[in-house]
Formats: structure tokens, C-alpha cells, sequence
């Protein structure tokens, strides 16, 4: 069954924004928004999230930061790069501290751009995300199994 | 034990997670609409736990995902010891160590969030513990107004004719102050807390993914339902009375937990102790010098 769609933990990191993007996706936790009627809680804790939101463009200094969070949630997972910085750096590309889009760092189901992204276009991304998830359900299953067999051989 | 003892503790056994989980469901209903939010469909807390069954186990000690069964095991046996009418001395440490297993748990990782989280769930389990004991005594002492003895067992204090809530008004009103630590409600969500991702990330939960957290959360289910028993208790002579309590209390735990912020753990700590000591001592003692010899 597909629960996984109706209950989507998510856990949002700052990864050097301007706080625009991060003002916006707390914007979707008020009752203005409230994400929670589609089950989506905010979680401070990887091993218990299903999609990373990431704001800002990646920096050297936070770099193992990413991949230590993403490599801690259990599969399936998906990650939005939330804001046109974590899409893609935008004026900060340039920068000599800056690495550009998170995708650079680890892999990104769905970019949301906008500067700051609008409260409605996160929560489509997280909608989008929750597509996402179920075929990597999928694929993380058959994996899974495959690696039994593999398993049953030896 | 009987029939239907078994019976029941089987019921218990069934039906209490459904129970327990379509409570937690009204509950973050009822949150929502006291925050002017939808909130989540009513069956939310069955698509997370349900949810949570279908993710990876990622494991970082071995040990840990034992601990948990066992904290669910033991959660659920005493329950099912309460509700078969069984020693209410017994239930409370059998509650007691349920809460031990889980706090092994957090221990058995390696991380300080975790460990933060296994201290302070030993202090609510200390904020806990007298004023259940108490309780107990106080039960007792009440039931030995119509049994020959005086009893400890929750079928004969369900079953007494005796108010008992009128005779321990100081004891429920200190239970209802840390009624709370057990639901994991504010102010006393110490130990791990939906709101607390900077302070504790999410306490003794912290290491737990996937199933796991899922017997956590079941085991919760169980606890709430346990608890509402213990609620039942002090008005055992009127079984309608007692429903309207529970949901009443209910409501008003619900009601406190989003008006109160956290507190931090001495202020929890004393504020806990001192009600348990003032309410609850002087409610026993008075009990005794009214009731004079007869106790």
C-alpha cells in the first residue's frame, strides 16, 4: 500500500541561504498553509525524514554536512533543492566558497526556483516528491531483493 | 485467573493500538483546530506508523531494535494486566520497566541526542513514579472501606461502590499534573518532543528508524490507553462518570499542552515532587485521621 505518500516527513536544512527560502518553508507548517492536513511533518531528524529540503547553494564548509544527513535517512528518500540558490547557486555561483547547486553534492529529485521559492510551489514540490518516492519504493525493493538472491546463491 | 480475565486482557491486547491510535488522531485533530489549522485526516497516526513499516532499517547497534520490541512487549503486557483486573503494584512496575527497556535503548546507541533523551526520560520517570505510587496507596486505603483487607487489585478497585475520586481529590489532581510526562505533552515533553528539533533533535527516539520507531509509536498507543484505565479507576462507581473524565481530562491535557511551553527539567522536577508530596501526602494522611482506625 501506498503510505508513504500519505505521511511524508520532511527535514529541512539550511545549507547557506539568506534565511528567504527557510522563512517561506515554515510558511507552509502555519495555518495559512498547514502542510500537516497531508500528513507532512516538520522533523528535525534524518533518521526519521523521507525528503530533504535543502535551501541555499552548498558551501565547502557544509558540504560533509549534506552528505551526512542524506546518507543518515533510510530508504526511500527524496531530496528538494528548495530556492533558485539551491537549484542552481545563482549569484553566488561565482563565489570562491561556493559550490553551486546542491546537486553538485548529492543527488536532487525536485528543483523548486524562485527567489524566495512561494510557500504554494514548495508544497508542489513536496507533492512532486511524493511521485518520486513511490518508484524508488519500487526500485528499492527490487534492489533489495536482488541482493537476496545474490545472497541465496553464494 | 478466569475466563473472562483472559478475555479481557486479550481485548486489551487487540483492540487497545486502534484505540490508542484513533485517539492520537482526534488529538492532533482537536491540536490543529485549537492552533486555526485543518489539521491531518483521522487516520494519520495509522498511515505513519503504517508508513513507517514500509521504510529501511537502518540499525546502529544491535541490541537497540531488541530493547524496543521488549519496551513494546512489556508496554503491552501491562496493560493487559491491568485491564484483566490484575495487582495494581504489579502494573506500575511492570509500567516501570517497560519505560527501563526504552531507555536502555536510547543508551545502547552512540549519540548524544540519544543519550540526552534517555536521561531525561529517567527524570520523567521519576516525576512519574510517586505519584502513581501514591496512587496505589491511596486506592487501597479506600478500598479498605468496603473490603474486608483492604485490596490491591484494579477489578476490585473498578468495581468499588465507595466515589473513590471523592475520597482522593488531592491524588487525581497531582495524576492529572503529571499525566502529561506520560503522554508526552508539554510541558513535561522532556524526553522527546515534536517541537524540540534544536534542543534534542528527537530524544530517546532519536537513533530509532523505521519499524521500530513505528512499536515506539504503538507502544504509545498502548500507554494512552493504559492511562485512561488509571483515570477510570477514580470513578469506578459510575461508569458513565468515568468516560466523561477521561474525555474531559483528555481535552484539558490536550488543552495544556498547547498553552504551556516546555519546562526545563529542575523546574519539572520539583513542581512534580512538591504537588506529589503537598497533594498527595496530605491527601492520604487526611484520609487516615478522618477515617480513623478504620484504615
Amino acid at each position: 500500500m501506498a503510505y508513504l505518500k500519505k505521511s511524508p516527513w520532511i527535514m529541512h536544512y539550511d545549507a547557506s541561504s539568506c534565511n528567504g527560502c527557510d522563512i517561506e518553508v515554515l510558511a507552509c507548517l502555519t495555518p495559512m498553509y498547514d502542510v500537516e492536513r497531508f500528513g507532512i511533518i516538520n522533523t528535525g531528524n534524518p533518521k526519521h525524514a523521507d525528503i530533504l529540503v535543502i535551501t541555499g547553494s552548498v558551501n565547502e564548509q557544509n558540504i560533509e554536512v549534506v552528505k551526512n544527513l542524506y546518507n543518515q535517512m533510510p530508504e526511500p528518500k527524496a531530496v528538494i533543492a528548495v530556492g533558485i540558490c539551491a537549484t542552481s547557486g545563482c549569484v553566488f555561483r561565482e563565489c570562491y566558497n561556493v559550490m553551486g547547486g546542491i546537486d553538485k553534492v548529492i543527488p536532487v529529485d525536485v528543483y523548486v526556483p524562485g527567489c524566495a521559492a512561494r510557500p504554494e510551489s514548495i508544497i508542489d514540490g513536496v507533492v512532486t516528491a511524493l511521485g518520486i518516492l513511490e518508484k524508488k519504493k519500487a526500485e528499492h525493493k527490487k534492489a533489495q531483493k536482488e541482493r537476496k538472491n545474490a545472497g541465496e546463491k553464494k | 485467573m478466569n475466563t473472562e480475565q483472559i478475555l479481557s486482557a486479550l481485548a486489551y491486547v487487540i483492540f487497545a493500538p486502534i484505540l490508542g491510535g484513533l485517539v492520537a488522531g482526534i488529538d492532533r485533530k482537536i491540536t490543529a483546530k485549537m492552533q486555526g489549522r485543518v489539521g491531518p485526516p483521522l487516520l494519520q497516526p495509522f498511515y505513519d506508523v503504517l508508513k513507517l513499516f514500509e521504510k529501511e532499517k537502518v540499525v546502529v547497534s544491535r541490541s537497540q531494535n531488541f530493547y524496543v520490541l521488549t519496551y513494546l512487549v512489556f508496554m503491552a503486557f501491562t496493560g493487559a494486566l491491568s485491564y484483566s483486573g490484575g495487582d495494581i503494584l504489579l502494573v506500575i512496575f511492570a509500567l516501570t520497566l517497560a519505560h527501563v527497556f526504552l531507555v536502555l535503548g536510547a543508551y545502547s546507541v552512540n549519540s548524544p541526542y540519544s543519550y540526552l533523551g534517555a536521561e531525561r526520560e529517567l527524570i520523567q520517570i521519576m516525576l512519574f513514579e510517586p505519584i502513581i505510587i501514591l496512587t496505589a496507596a491511596g486506592m487501597y486505603m479506600v478500598s479498605k472501606l468496603t473490603i474486608e483487607g483492604g485490596s490491591f487489585r484494579v477489578w476490585d478497585i473498578a468495581t468499588l461502590t465507595t466515589p473513590v475520586i471523592l475520597y482522593l481529590p488531592g491524588l487525581f489532581l497531582a495524576f492529572i499534573y503529571v499525566l502529561n510526562v506520560k503522554l508526552r505533552k508539554s510541558p513535561f515533553d522532556l524526553s522527546t518532543s515534536h517541537h524540540a528539533h534544536q534542543e534534542l533533535v528527537k530524544g530517546v527516539t532519536t537513533e530509532f528508524s523505521g519499524s521500530t520507531l513505528g512499536r515506539i509509536e504503538i507502544a504509545h498507543w498502548y500507554e494512552t490507553v493504559l492511562l485512561m484505565g488509571f483515570i477510570y479507576l477514580f470513578f469506578g462507581y459510575n461508569p458513565l462518570i468515568a468516560v466523561a473524565a477521561i474525555i474531559i481530562i483528555y481535552l484539558f491535557e490536550i488543552l495544556v499542552d498547547n498553552t504551556f511551553s516546555r519546562f526545563k527539567w529542575p523546574l519539572a522536577m520539583k513542581s512534580a515532587w512538591m504537588i506529589a508530596l503537598i497533594l498527595g501526602l496530605v491527601n492520604l494522611c487526611a484520609l487516615y485521621y478522618v477515617k480513623g482506625g478504620s484504615l
